[in-house]
Formats: structure tokens, C-alpha cells, sequence
């Protein structure tokens, strides 16, 4: 966006194979710190798979990613973590005996350099990232108890808990209204401007050109279109492959 | 009269002691497609679920004329008020055609179910050509067209079909949007429950809106999407 930032996280020829299946295909793209990249493309895309690379629960079968200039990809997961990777889940993974406080606060005290060490402050932690995505009033609800969008927010506060400089996020938009959509994405703006670099898979395309300084586009696993999401969103292959007629 | 295919009055209905729907009116008449919009929490899928005979309910449900509340699922399934749920709940271990197959399980009619299950082909091409495979393999787009054949598969008179686009690519909701279109054509009744309320109105001629368990508005879509308390509460800036 503004002079040219340092390279957060970049993908070489990123590949997955699931018994001769291929997912993703030798896709390549660069995310610039404090940078918002929205990942779109057809259901089946590889997007999710893509992720999975990233966050670490998936080994690349071929290529290489580097997150701040450091080789990741064949760290554990937990690694990544550390380094200050985090993500949110499609389907979202709340610990559902555990309350809202302590769901975030485990994410404390796993985040970006080992997590918190204390118990008392990891509680504290959560506190405050409840507060910031609008969950402070369920702090005591356990986790299966919230609807729809606190539980969203609850994921989004598990991650940032984590304290995370990158930041996946996969569908987290999926089942809200536009009205809800909004306020999402006010968040994830709101997070941005703490300085984290987002990934944002989503297929509500109102949220991607609002929120996007660039937009990836895959399809069978390829990347066929990057860009700015104005051009993106117009480029015909997209609409083709993606948007279809009713909105581009 | 003989035009109404469901017809809810003074419905009450809940989970335990908590009501979640109180004194709740709808009707839905032949070859229509109604939508069905609110928010989250709202009680548009326990509506569904009242209807289909899931949970208990008071008041009154018709269903062409015959008054379903003392019906078992089973027995509204068979008279063809039939559900897609939300999230598919397809199952993951069966192959595509296994899945078609339980669609019509309560079917005796075996030309019947045949010259369904080459409709569904047709509308679907890409289960046909991934019929041996296993449901849960398939991409969200492809579950979700499945769950629609299955539902389909069962001959439904009214098709309820909740969150049909969640998580589905623009491109996947169009052409699910198109097929809500060309089932009704073949005279199937439609009730749409979506979050999706651009895309719901695309394709509906009617809607109710639901807040807290009750119906706030209803109307034709080209009415609602004028009216300033929907478009502030559901379409959004």
C-alpha cells in the first residue's frame, strides 16, 4: 500500500497432492506486513488446503514458504505458533466445556514466543481481547452456549490471543446477515490497525472489496488472478470461474 | 383454499421450558417460493424444525389441508414436506448415488423414484458423473447440491431448504438459485431460509421476517426490499 513493506509471508511453488489429486499447484504470492489479502476462488479451489500449508497442519508436497524471512515449512505447527502464526477454523473449534475466558485464555498461553507463562495473566489477556471483539458480556458462558455470531467473535478472540503478527482467516463470515457482516468486518479492520498482517478466505464478496488490499483468486488449485480487488473482481475469468452473473 | 399448501396459526414452539416461537402465523401456497429471513437466534431453524415435526409445537400446522401437529417426522417426510438442514449432514461415509438413494427410501414407487433420480442428473451433472464417490469427499458446492438431489429424491411437495449458501462460492449460489427456479416450474413449493437476503429475494416472491420469534414483516419481495427497516436490519449498508 504505502512505500514498499517488508515481505510477512511468501509461498514458492506451493504444492499439495492428496493421492494424485492435486490441491494446490505451484502457487506463489507474497503477503506485505500490515497488508489485508483476500483469498477467493471456487469451492474446492484449495483455498482451505492452503491455509492448512500455512498454519502447519498440512506438510506442502512440494515448494517452500517463508514467514519474515524464515523457512516454515516443515516446522510443527506449534512452531509456527510461536513464530506468530494464527488462524481461525471454517468450522469453528471452540473447547465446548470450557467457558469463553478460558477458551481465549488457552490461546494465550500457546501464542507468539512460547505463549504466557502465568495463569492469572493469561486470564487477564483474554479479558481484554473479549473486550476488544465485543464478547465481554458471555465472558462466563461456556463456549457451546453462544450462537452463531459470538461464536465467530469468540474465535476471532481465541487467535488473537495468540497475539499473532499473521493472522488466517478462514470463512469467518460464512452464516452471517449483511448487518453482521459489517461488524466483522469493522473487526478485522480494527485488528489490521494493530499492525497484523491478515489472510482472509471468504466468499461474502461485499467483505472482500471492502476489506482487501489485494485479492488472490484460485481455481483447481492455481492461481489465476492477482490484484488489486476492483480489477480482480472484474476480470473476466473471475466472474467466469467464480463470481457468476448476478453480482460482479 | 385448496391453493395453500402450509398454513401456520398461533404456532408455539421451543426446546424445554423455553418458548422460542410465541403465537407465529405464516402460510405458503402452491408454487411459491417464500423466503424466510432474520437474524441469527431469530428461530427460523427451529420454525423449520416444528414444521418437520423435530420438536414439540402448539397451535396449528396444516399441510395440504391435513393438520400435521400430531404427525411423527417419518409421516410428514412421507407426505412430502421434505427438509435439506443446514449443513448439509450428508453422509460423509456413502457414495453420492447411496445418498440419492436414502432421499427416496420411503418410496414404493420404483418408475417414480427412476425418472427422479435422472431429473436430479440432470440438474446436477456433477453428481452424476461423481456418483461412485464418497459424499464427504466432494467440495461444499458439490455437498451441497447433493443434500438438494437427496431432498428431491424424496418427491417433496414443499421443499424447506435452510442456509442453502453457507459457505458456497457467488457462482455455486447462482446456479443453486436457478435450480430453486426450475424445481418450482415443475410445481414444487418452496420455503428458503437464508442469511443470504440478497440472494433470497433474488428468487422469492414472498418473505417474512423473523425477530425473536416472531414474524415483524411479510410481504412480496418487491415490497420488502423497499421498506427501510428491512433494508437497515438485512441488506446492510
Amino acid at each position: 500500500m504505502s512505500a514498499p513493506g517488508k515481505i510477512a509471508l511468501e509461498a514458492r511453488n506451493l504444492t499439495k497432492r492428496f493421492a494424485g489429486l492435486v490441491s494446490v499447484d505451484q502457487v506463489s504470492f507474497q503477503l506485505v506486513e500490515g497488508e489485508i489479502l483476500g483469498l477467493i476462488g471456487p469451492n474446492g479451489a484449495g483455498k482451505t488446503t492452503l491455509v492448512n500449508m500455512i498454519s502447519g497442519t498440512l506438510r506442502p508436497s512440494g515448494g517452500e514458504l517463508y514467514f519474515e524471512g524464515q523457512r516454515i515449512d516443515q516446522l510443527q505447527p506449534y512452531r509456527r505458533a510461536h513464530l506468530g502464526i494464527a488462524r481461525t477454523f471454517q468450522v469453528m473449534k471452540p473447547f465446548p466445556g470450557l467457558s469463553a475466558l478460558e477458551n481465549v485464555a488457552v490461546g494465550a498461553l500457546f501464542g507468539t514466543g512460547g505463549g504466557e507463562k502465568s495463569k492469572q495473566r493469561a486470564r487477564e489477556k483474554a479479558r481484554e481481547w473479549l473486550e476488544f471483539t465485543g464478547l465481554s458480556r458471555r465472558i462466563e458462558a461456556q463456549a457451546d452456549a453462544l450462537g452463531g455470531p459470538d461464536r465467530k467473535r469468540l474465535e476471532f478472540a481465541k487467535a488473537l490471543a495468540m497475539e499473532p503478527r499473521l493472522l488466517l482467516l478462514d470463512e469467518v463470515m460464512a452464516g452471517l446477515n449483511a448487518v453482521e457482516v459489517d461488524e466483522v468486518v469493522d473487526l478485522i479492520k480494527k485488528i489490521r490497525d494493530r499492525g497484523v498482517t491478515i489472510l482472509v478466505i471468504e466468499h461474502v464478496i461485499k467483505a472482500i472489496r471492502s476489506l482487501s488490499d489485494r485479492v488472490l483468486v484460485l481455481h483447481h488449485g492455481e492461481n489465476i488472478a492477482e490484484g488489486d480487488p476492483v480489477s480482480v473482481l472484474e476480470d473476466p475469468r473471475v466472474v467466469e470461474a467464480y463470481l457468476g452473473k448476478r453480482r460482479g | 383454499m385448496t391453493d395453500t399448501v402450509l398454513k401456520i396459526e398461533k404456532l408455539t414452539a421451543g426446546y424445554g421450558a423455553i418458548p422460542v416461537l410465541v403465537d407465529l402465523d405464516l402460510e405458503i401456497r402452491a408454487g411459491e417460493i417464500v423466503a424466510l429471513v432474520g437474524s441469527n437466534g431469530a428461530g427460523k431453524t427451529t420454525l423449520l424444525r416444528a414444521i418437520s415435526r423435530v420438536i414439540k409445537a402448539g397451535g396449528t400446522i396444516e399441510f395440504q389441508g391435513t393438520d400435521i401437529l400430531p404427525l411423527t417426522p417419518e409421516a410428514v417426510f412421507s407426505r412430502g414436506l421434505v427438509q435439506v438442514p443446514e449443513g448439509r449432514q450428508l453422509f460423509g461415509h456413502m457414495t453420492v448415488e447411496e445418498n440419492l438413494a436414502m432421499g427416496a427410501f420411503r418410496r414404493t414407487d420404483k418408475p417414480g423414484v427412476a425418472g427422479s433420480l435422472s431429473y436430479v442428473y440432470e440438474l446436477f451433472p456433477i453428481l452424476a458423473e461423481r456418483r461412485r464417490q464418497l459424499a464427504g469427499n466432494m467440495s461444499g458446492g458439490e455437498q451441497q447440491m447433493c443434500a438438494m438431489a437427496r431432498a428431491l429424491m424424496a418427491d417433496p411437495k414443499l421443499l424447506m431448504v435452510d442456509e442453502m449458501s453457507l459457505g458456497l462460492a457467488p457462482v455455486i449460489v447462482d446456479q443453486l438459485l436457478d435450480v430453486l427456479a426450475d424445481i418450482r416450474a415443475r410445481g414444487v413449493t418452496v420455503l428458503l431460509v437464508e442469511q443470504d437476503v440478497f440472494a433470497a429475494f433474488s428468487v422469492a416472491d414472498r418473505a417474512y421476517v423473523m425477530e425473536t420469534g416472531k414474524i415483524i414483516r411479510e410481504g412480496k419481495v418487491s415490497e420488502l426490499k423497499d421498506d427501510p427497516a428491512v433494508r437497515e436490519a438485512y441488506l446492510g449498508a
